[in-house]
Formats: C-alpha cells, sequence, structure tokens
C-alpha cells in the first residue's frame, strides 16, 4: 500500500525549491469516471500535513507587508519612506516608482494600479512594500512610511455615481441622467460606467393583466475562504522569478505579472501552492507582483502572507446589487414581460464587473419563458471596495430578485408558486432573453417537481426541546414561543465557462510509461485545484480513459500550457475535456506500438484493467508489454465550442457555452418576535448532464446551497462612506454547523451533447436559488415583504 | 515584549507588582487576538496558566470558589448544578476549542459590554476577589465594571477568583445572536430568583457601556411577588406581570448602533428575552426544579 505524499519534487528547476512547495500527488485510491474515489490530497489534508500556501518557507528568505490606504478615496502628495528604510532589519520599501514594468493590472481591463502612484480609489488600496527580515519589523516599519494624503469625499452609491437619481419608470425610457455634481466624480478618468448591457427583445409595450412591481438589494458578500492570500518569490538570479501563490489561474497572473514587472512569460514561472478555497476570491492578483518586485529588488525570496483583516481588504468581494423588476402575466399565469433595471457596484477598479454585468443582464429574468423583455444592466465604479468575481456571478444577485418577484406574481394571481413557475418553465428549445435557443435538457419543471414531492420536515412537537434545533440556537432565546414556519421556493439557471465570445481552453499533458511492469500515467495541466476536487477528477479520466490504475498528479504550473480559470464551474467540463483528448491521443499512440508486437486487428481495441482488449474482452496483451522502455507523452487543449458577443443594442447572441439548473426548497424556522432565524431543510434537486464523481457533486452541492443560504441570512461586509466595519471572522458572519441543516439532495444526469462525457458544471447553480429560496421561506413565515439580503434580525423584528 | 511564567501564586503577584502593565493571560482566546489585530500590544504578557490555586474551583463555606482560570468547558462539566446561570452562559460562549481555553477571568479583566459572563455573574450576586502583594480584596460583580473595557482591578492586582453562592431559586441566561452558534453578543440578559432571599438579580449585557443590573426591573418583580403572595403560593406568573418586567428590563439599557446590532432592536430584544426568562424561571420556581 502507498502512503499519499506529497513529495518536495522541484517543479522549478532553476531555483532551489521551497519547503511546502507542492510535489507529485499520488495515492491508490481506485475508481474512473462515475465513481468516487478518495481525493489524492485528502488524507494530507484531513491529517494536517497538506502544505498550504501561507507554509510556504525558505532559509534566509525575506517577510513583504503591504502599507494601504487609510481611505477610500484621496490624492496622494508625497511618501516619505526614509524613517521605515532606516528601520534596522529592514531590506526594502518599495513605491509606484519602483514597479519596473507598467503600473496596470487588471483581469479584464487593466484599470488598477499595482501601487497607487497618484489617486487612492478604495480603502486599503496597496500604496507601499516593504521588505524585513522578519514579519513584525515589516509591519512596523510599515507603519513609519508617511503618506501625505488630500482626502476626498468617497462616492459610495453606485446610481449616484452614473448621475441615475431615478429609477427608469417607463418599459423602454433609459434611466434619467443628471450632471455630475463636480469633476471629481469621476472616479476613472472616462467616467464611473463600467459596462451597461442592454437587453431588448420583443414589445416593451405589451400589456398584461397583472404587473407586480419590486426594488430588492443584496449586500457585498465575502468568498470568505480560509487560507490567506499568501505566496514565495524566489529570484532566479538571472533577472527572472519563480512564484509560488495560491491562485485560481496562473497563466492569466503570469500575463499581468509579466506586464507589471517587464519581464517575458519565461521569466516568470508560476506554481501553485496549496490553496485553502478560492470562490472567485483569487481571481485577481494580490501579493503576486508585490512579492515578485520585492524579491527582484533584494535577490532574496519573499514571502507574503496577509493575516485575516488584510485579506478582507486584499481581494474584491461579490457585487452588491440595487435592483427594480416589473413583471407583467396573463390571468392565468402566463408571463407577458419583464422589465429590470440592475445596479451592480463594481467598487473602485473593474476587476471582473463588465463580465459579471453580462451574466447578470442574460440570465437576469431566470429560468423562464416570456415573450417580451427589457433589462437594463450597469456596472458602476464607485470608492467603495472593488468588487469581482464570487461563486455565482452576477447570477446570485439578480435570482433573490426574479424570484422574489415570481413569489409576488403568484400571490397577486391567487396561484401557487410552483405552478406559476412550471407554467413558464423553460425547457429544451426555449429562447432566453438575449435570443439563444437552449440546444441541452433543461429540466426547470422537473426540479421543481420533484421538490414538492419531497417529504417535509416533521413539524416540532413541542415535547423535549433540544435548544439547537430552536432559532438561537444554545443561546436559548426562545423555547418555542413566538416560532414560526415557512417554505420557500427558487430554481435558477446559470451559464458554465466563460461566455460571450471568449475561448477559455484547457491544457492537458498526459504521460504514460512502464513502471515495475505496471502501466504509470502522470497527468499535468495548469487548472487550479482549490479544494474543488479537480486533481481526484483528472485521475479518474486517465484511469478511464487509459484502462491503467495508478495515475500521478503533477504540480501545477506554467510548465504546461493555460488551463483557464478555476472558475464559472468550468474545470471539469474544460479541464476534464483537455485530460480526456490528451488520455485518446496517448491511447492511439499506445495502439500504435502495439501493431509492432502483434497482428491482431486493434482498430476497435480498447484500454480496460491494464491491458488492450478486444471489443469482446479478450485480452490480447498488456498495456506495459506494449509500451516497453518508451515514454509517451500527448498534450491537448481543449477549446468548448465557440460563443458569440451580443449585440450591444438588442442584447442578442449566442452568449453561453451550456447552462447548468438547480432549485432549493428551504424550511425555515422564524422566531418572529426577535427575528432569529433556524433553517430546518434545504432540499435540492440539480441536473448535472452527468456526475464523474457523485460524492464530490454531492459536496459541491452543499457547499454551494451553504454560501447562498450565507448571503441571505447573515453574510455580509457592510460599508459605511467607503470603509469596511467588520473586517474580522467575528463580525463577518459565515454558517456554523449549527446554522447548516440537512439537505436532502436528489442529482439529474440529462447528459448534455455538447459537452464531454455530457457534464455539466455543477458549482456555481446551488449558490444562486439557494438563498432565494430561504428568503423566499423567511417571507412566508412573516408575511414580511423582506426585499433586502441579508435578512437582519432587525427588518423582522421591524426595530 | 517580555513573557512572564510564574507557577506559584507568589511568584504571580510578585510579577504583577514588578510589572503592572503586564497583561495576564490564560486560554489567550481574547489577547492573542486583540494582539494579532495590532489593537493591543502590552509590554509583558503575564501567563497564569501555571498557577494551580487560579485553574482549580473548590466549595468555601458553602460557596463556589471558582479559580479566574477555570475554563468554560469545565463550568458547563462540573459546576452546572451549582452555577446553573454561569454555565448556561458559558454553553454560548465561541466554539467548542474557544470554551476549552477561555476563562471567566479573561472575561472579567477585558470588562467587554459583551462579555457572556457577566450577566450571568451580576445576577448571581458574584463577588470577584482580586489579590496583589499588599492582600486580598473582594469586589462585588455590580461594582467591578467601570466603564468600557474598564474594571476595578489595580495595575497591581491579578483576578484570582469569583465567589459565587450556590442558587437557592431558578436562573436563566439569554443572548442574542445574528447565527446560532460562535457569535458575540447582540444583547444578553441573565436573571437569578433568589427565594431564601425574596429578591430578584439581573444582568444585562451588550446594551450599555458595562455589563449591568436592571435595579428598577428587580425590585419591581420582588415587590410584586411579595405583594401578590406568590412565592408561598407559586401560582402562575401573571403575563402582563412578565410583560412588565420586560419592559422594565429594556428600560435599564443604554445601547448603540453598531455593526453587529441597532441600539432599537437591542432594547426590544432585551424586553422579549427578559419576558421569556421570567416565565421559564417561574415556571421552575413553581415545579420547584430551581429550588
Amino acid at each position: 500500500m502507498t502512503t499519499p505524499t506529497q513529495a518536495t519534487t522541484p517543479a522549478a528547476a532553476r531555483t532551489r525549491t521551497p519547503i511546502g512547495a507542492p510535489g507529485r500527488l499520488e495515492n491508490d485510491a481506485k475508481g474512473g469516471v462515475g465513481t468516487s474515489p478518495q481525493r489524492p490530497d485528502g488524507a494530507l489534508k484531513v491529517t494536517g500535513e497538506f502544505a498550504y500556501s501561507s507554509d510556504l518557507w525558505m532559509d534566509n528568505m525575506l517577510w513583504g507587508v503591504t502599507l494601504r490606504s487609510p481611505h477610500p478615496f484621496a490624492r496622494i502628495r508625497a511618501v516619505d519612506i526614509a524613517a521605515a528604510l532606516a528601520t534596522p532589519g529592514v531590506v526594502a520599501v518599495l513605491t509606484a516608482a519602483d514597479v519596473p514594468g507598467r503600473n496596470v493590472f487588471g483581469l479584464e481591463l487593466s484599470d488598477q494600479p499595482v501601487l497607487a502612484d497618484d489617486v487612492v480609489r478604495y480603502q486599503g488600496e496597496a500604496v507601499a512594500l516593504v521588505a524585513a527580515d522578519h514579519p513584525e519589523i515589516a509591519r512596523q516599519a510599515a507603519k513609519k512610511i508617511r503618506v501625505d494624503y488630500q482626502v476626498w469625499e468617497p462616492i459610495t452609491d453606485a446610481r449616484a455615481a452614473l448621475g441615475h437619481p431615478t429609477w427608469n419608470r417607463l418599459h423602454d425610457h433609459p434611466a434619467e441622467d443628471v450632471e455630475l455634481s463636480r469633476s471629481a466624480a469621476a472616479i476613472h478618468p472616462k467616467g464611473n460606467l463600467v459596462r451597461h448591457l442592454k437587453i431588448r427583445k420583443g414589445d416593451p409595450d405589451e400589456a398584461a393583466d397583472v404587473v407586480v412591481r419590486g426594488e430588492y438589494s443584496v449586500g457585498m458578500q465575502d468568498q470568505a475562504f480560509l487560507g490567506p492570500e499568501s505566496g514565495l518569490a524566489v529570484p532566479d538570479g538571472e533577472g527572472g522569478v519563480d512564484l509560488y501563490v495560491a491562485t485560481q489561474w496562473l497563466h492569466v497572473d503570469q500575463r499581468q505579472i509579466c506586464t507589471a514587472l517587464g519581464l517575458t512569460p519565461d521569466q516568470v514561472r508560476l506554481t501553485l501552492a496549496g490553496v485553502g478555497g478560492a470562490f472567485g476570491g483569487r481571481e485577481d492578483l494580490s501579493m503576486h507582483v508585490h512579492g515578485c518586485m520585492l524579491a527582484l529588488h533584494t535577490g532574496k525570496p519573499v514571502k507574503m502572507v496577509y493575516n485575516r483583516e488584510e485579506s478582507f481588504f486584499g481581494h474584491v468581494h461579490r457585487h452588491p446589487a440595487e435592483m427594480r423588476y416589473e413583471h407583467g402575466a396573463t390571468r392565468d399565469g402566463t408571463l407577458v414581460f419583464v422589465n429590470c433595471d440592475i445596479y451592480f457596484d463594481g467598487g473602485a477598479y473593474a476587476s471582473s464587473t463588465p463580465a459579471v454585468v453580462g451574466n447578470g443582464g442574460t440570465m437576469g429574468i431566470g429560468p423562464y419563458v416570456v415573450p417580451n423583455v427589457r433589462i437594463d444592466a450597469y456596472g458602476v465604479y464607485t470608492n467603495n471596495p472593488p468588487c469581482g468575481a464570487m461563486r455565482g456571478f452576477g447570477s446570485v444577485q439578480t435570482a433573490f430578485a426574479y424570484e422574489a418577484q415570481m413569489d409576488l406574481l403568484a400571490a397577486e394571481l391567487g396561484m401557487d408558486p410552483i405552478d406559476l413557475r412550471v407554467r413558464n418553465a423553460m425547457a429544451e428549445g426555449s429562447v432566453t432573453p438575449h435570443g439563444q435557443t437552449i440546444d441541452s435538457p433543461a429540466p426547470v419543471a422537473e426540479l421543481l417537481q420533484r421538490l414538492r414531492e419531497m417529504p417535509l420536515p416533521a413539524e416540532p412537537d413541542g415535547a423535549d426541546i433540544d435548544l439547537r434545533s430552536l432559532p438561537g440556537g444554545v443561546a436559548n432565546s426562545t423555547h418555542g414561543e413566538g416560532v414560526k414556519r415557512g417554505v420557500g421556493y427558487a430554481v435558477t439557471y446559470k451559464n458554465v465557462a466563460f461566455s460571450e465570445g471568449f475561448d477559455d481552453y484547457s491544457t492537458a499533458r498526459v504521460q504514460i510509461e512502464a513502471h515495475q511492469g505496471n502501466p504509470l500515467v502522470v497527468v499535468h495541466t495548469a487548472a487550479a485545484e482549490v479544494g474543488q476536487g479537480l486533481v481526484t477528477i483528472e485521475q479518474q479520466i486517465c484511469r478511464t480513459e487509459l484502462g491503467v490504475e495508478n495515475v500521478i498528479v503533477h504540480p501545477k504550473n506554467t510548465d504546461v500550457g493555460s488551463g483557464g480559470s478555476t472558475s464559472a464551474s468550468r474545470q471539469t467540463y474544460m479541464t476534464g475535456g483537455a485530460v480526456k483528448l490528451a488520455c485518446e491521443a496517448v491511447r492511439d499512440r499506445i495502439l500504435t506500438l502495439a501493431r509492432d508486437r502483434t497482428d491482431a486487428p486493434l482498430d476497435d481495441a480498447a484500454l480496460v484493467d491494464g491491458n488492450i482488449v478486444t471489443p469482446s474482452g479478450a485480452v490480447l496483451m498488456s498495456i506495459a508489454d506494449a509500451i516497453g522502455e518508451a515514454v509517451i507523452e500527448e498534450t491537448r487543449e481543449h477549446h468548448h465550442r465557440p460563443t458569440e458577443e451580443i449585440d450591444p443594442e438588442t442584447g442578442q447572441g449566442f452568449a453561453h457555452v451550456q447552462y447548468s439548473f438547480s432549485a432549493h426548497r428551504a424550511v425555515v424556522d422564524v422566531d418572529t418576535e426577535l427575528g432569529l432565524l433556524k433553517v430546518v431543510e434545504l432540499a435540492c434537486v440539480q441536473d448535472v448532464g452527468k456526475a464523474l464523481n457523485a460524492d464530490a457533486v454531492v459536496g459541491q452541492i452543499q457547499g454551494g446551497s451553504a454560501q447562498g443560504m450565507g448571503l441571505a441570512i447573515m453574510e455580509e461586509i457592510v460599508v459605511k462612506d467607503g470603509k469596511i466595519r467588520n473586517p474580522s471572522f467575528t463580525d463577518y458572519l459565515i454558517p456554523t454547523i449549527l446554522d447548516t441543516p440537512p439537505m436532502p439532495i436528489q442529482v439529474l444526469e440529462y447528459a448534455d451533447p455538447h459537452a464531454p462525457y455530457g457534464l455539466r458544471g455543477v458549482g456555481e447553480a446551488p449558490t444562486i436559488s439557494s438563498g432565494p429560496a430561504v428568503a423566499a421561506a423567511i417571507r412566508q413565515a412573516t408575511g414580511l415583504p423582506l426585499t433586502r439580503v441579508p435578512i437582519r434580525p432587525e427588518h423582522i423584528t421591524g426595530t | 515584549m517580555d513573557f512572564l511564567q510564574p507557577s506559584t501564586m507568589a511568584e504571580a503577584l510578585a510579577a504583577k507588582a514588578e510589572h503592572p502593565g503586564a497583561v495576564p493571560i490564560a486560554g489567550g482566546t481574547d489577547v492573542m487576538v486583540e494582539m494579532n489585530f495590532d489593537k493591543h500590544r502590552p509590554p509583558a504578557l503575564l501567563d497564569v496558566t501555571r498557577v494551580s490555586e487560579l485553574t482549580e474551583w473548590g466549595m468555601d463555606d458553602g460557596r463556589v470558589r471558582l479559580g479566574a482560570g477555570v475554563s468554560y468547558t469545565r463550568i458547563i462539566d462540573e459546576l452546572g448544578d451549582r452555577l446553573p446561570g454561569l454555565a448556561m452562559a458559558s454553553r454560548t460562549v465561541g466554539s467548542p476549542q474557544i470554551r476549552n481555553r477561555g476563562t471567566v477571568g479573561g472575561n472579567l479583566g477585558a470588562a467587554s459590554p459583551a462579555g457572556d459572563a457577566h450577566p450571568a455573574l451580576l445576577a448571581a450576586d458574584a463577588e470577584i476577589e482580586l489579590q496583589s502583594t499588599a492582600g486580598t480584596r473582594v469586589v462585588k460583580a455590580h461594582e467591578f465594571y467601570l466603564g468600557v473595557k474598564r474594571n476595578a482591578a489595580r495595575r497591581d492586582e491579578l483576578i484570582t477568583a469569583i465567589v459565587l453562592t450556590p442558587p437557592s431559586g431558578p436562573q436563566q441566561f439569554c443572548k442574542i445572536g445574528t447565527r446560532n452558534a460562535m457569535v458575540i453578543s447582540v444583547a444578553a440578559f441573565g436573571l437569578a430568583l433568589h427565594p431564601d432571599r425574596r429578591v430578584v438579580r439581573t444582568g444585562i449585557g451588550s446594551v450599555a457601556p458595562t455589563p449591568r443590573r436592571a435595579y428598577a426591573a428587580e425590585e419591581f418583580l420582588a415587590a410584586e411577588l411579595e405583594s401578590a403572595g406568590l412565592w408561598e403560593s407559586r401560582a402562575e406568573l401573571p403575563t402582563a406581570l412578565a410583560r412588565e418586567f420586560g419592559e422594565k428590563v429594556k428600560a435599564a439599557g443604554a445601547p448603540i448602533d453598531d455593526v453587529r446590532g441597532t441600539a432599537a432592536y437591542r432594547l426590544h430584544s432585551l424586553a422579549v428575552m427578559a419576558r421569556r426568562a421570567v416565565t421559564w424561571a417561574w415556571t421552575d420556581y413553581r415545579t420547584a426544579r430551581g429550588t
């Protein structure tokens, strides 16, 4: 039996390898596609032996820290580093003037300075860097840097930043623009609009029997990953650098780092260090360029680790949103029109805002068929914390609004809310508001009907109270007094992979050789494992496609082509697809070698259990014998089918690769007098096309459901006047196990013919539909409209 | 920063006398968080975990002498019958790991208005034992909290123990948090009925600059119970009486709006908690479970 290992195999040959750098992952788990083998890093993680990026270490390394702006909006008049630099133990203090290349980065728009050089646009923006031989010395020295700020009043309201003081009140009349009050109101030179997405479908003036209107808002959620931003930059002595870092897309990081450092990709080599969660919060750069700058400047390895408070300023958050919706329907409950205005507060820099607007807008009315649609979705610059990618990506916010509207409409019509949804549900062949025909199964109605048929949890019987089952838990705030139960439903759909014409391919390299008489496979991709289990999926696909047991996962680095982003629910689809293609190429070469050793026809041969077998299962020879002394290696790119940019005026176009569908039913007990909650049960039905790893699929649904629920009832970064008021896990609350209910889950597998194995991306959809279902249950229990999430106790008590 | 590690009480008191700025540390669940967030940087830490008098509890003349360094887990496991209110409060502290480390002495040292132990200590008429090289003195809980994060201990004194009389009647503790575990209180309420003395005691947390008692509510309820003969009759507590008690407890609060909750909600929840708690406590008294 082999023990799971994470050996410290050198990933970058040009420099010494740090302690805690990732090694090859191997274990003796078995099982191909459709089984649930143990993950190769599972034992290491459970026993605490797995090295995370904050565990990286090299002798003689320096520690880097970041000085950040205390102000949301200010001009920097001067920076005096003399006192900091004179501190014993300090090796370097760097500012904007020291950025070797272009002082700019950004995922979609390059609009953010590596170090602020003129203006700071949010509280926490990086201004200067310190490297010292001890982290405490570096932190204390950073406090000695004197920055002379001319403080400006921040712009903190998204609609005000655009000069839209009013909502669109009529069908197709744009929001009123007013003159911005002063020139400083432009946070960026080209103004405060990042993107305005327009969707125009059908007749905006169509009349309806019944119209319901609502205004909704969603607070700023944090990814709340447990492993803080961290990494180690190692200079190679020849002007280049090796960076070990926890991230979501090594190659997009590499591109931005090269720009900022003025180096070429062969000079900037990245290796994925152990990642402690991501959820979108590691798509943007954090310490990457800063660490490399300090390493190249000092000639020494430099480690940077944010603490929990700094982490709240060190990554983007989920966009807060303000939304106004208008739904019109016939008396029998057929939707006639939907009009909506959606404002996403992108904060000070663009990050992923354009794509968030794209998703939020195109899928902004939910998985329903509506002939007449007007959507205006805006992404806006403000002086609030920058917002970007987070699981659900633009769709989480709108789902709270459109699903609340469906309940409102059902109440207005006197209809059952599930019946109303089923009547208007999308199906295969339906056309979206952006004019895309759904060309694979879309079981929206079935998801809802299955939920309705699932048994409800038992009502409390009043005897033998277990405080943990009540709102407030062991805090002993009720023994049942004031408690009412509500049940709510929500359904959603979400695009998988990148959209609107973007070719987000993945690359995989697969190698096979005979080792001690057995075939041994090494799979190498740059696709980030962030905890979701891609490393397991890569092994499973190799086992299935090559008929082998032993599959080693190579450390993820930039020695192989891009794996694309670990986001948009795309890695099993995209990198899994690339691994499958590379395996197929390897299989062809194995069969070619085998032809030298046999006269048997091999055109229909398969690789099974270490052997080459005929279609009838007869063993022709072992794979090891076929390979002999050869080492076979193939690298393949996997591109999904192309999509289109949408029309800038009508919003029409084939924008999305694939959709995933999920629905939730929430049962919530509400202490109506105190406004405290106990989510009793959160049931989910989701179509995943094909479950490559059933346990991992259920894990994704459980985690996504909890994260969506968290936004509905507690998770919010509270921002006032551009400043974060709760940058800690003391006051930014995420659900504990006592807040997280049992989750009955049904997984459907309606294959998507366009996708590898027919699979659909899983990770995001449950994050989208769970929160609206919880909110709906609380509304049912209380009878209150509750148009803002997170729902706080005082929203329920009215105090 | 100096790190002092006395192993006897005498050494600890001498160290505190010599380093009055030293911050005592037991479980570190508050002190270390403050330091890690760079909010507090004391000149020295005084590790009190090796002083056995601080980490044990015992009976002394019928009263419980609870060492300041006894963990919340031990209070829950070992003192649930003798100190029911404090044990209920202890159950609401943090997570199992934090309850294994955290101590009532730490809660008293920090003197945060949100400390979970305080309302229970106030309701139980607890006394705080303070020692220095100059001697030992005892401060009543309601005189111990002087201001936001300020207490009655002098700079040369250590909080060494909490002395409590086992209850003659039922005790209750309730807390409001915006999640169902591991949460700092938005408001908290402690209640003890003392039928032997015919008095009512309360403690309120997170609703004023310091933990405090709701004196008017205590006197109101005690007088009503007396005049209606309810102590003897153990008849049902009138609903209106419970409600008015809640309103009088609420009147003792002087909260602020902050990121954890609004002042209005804090007051509202205080009234609800007090009404419910007194109803539960009286039911216990009637069925003699709490006597």
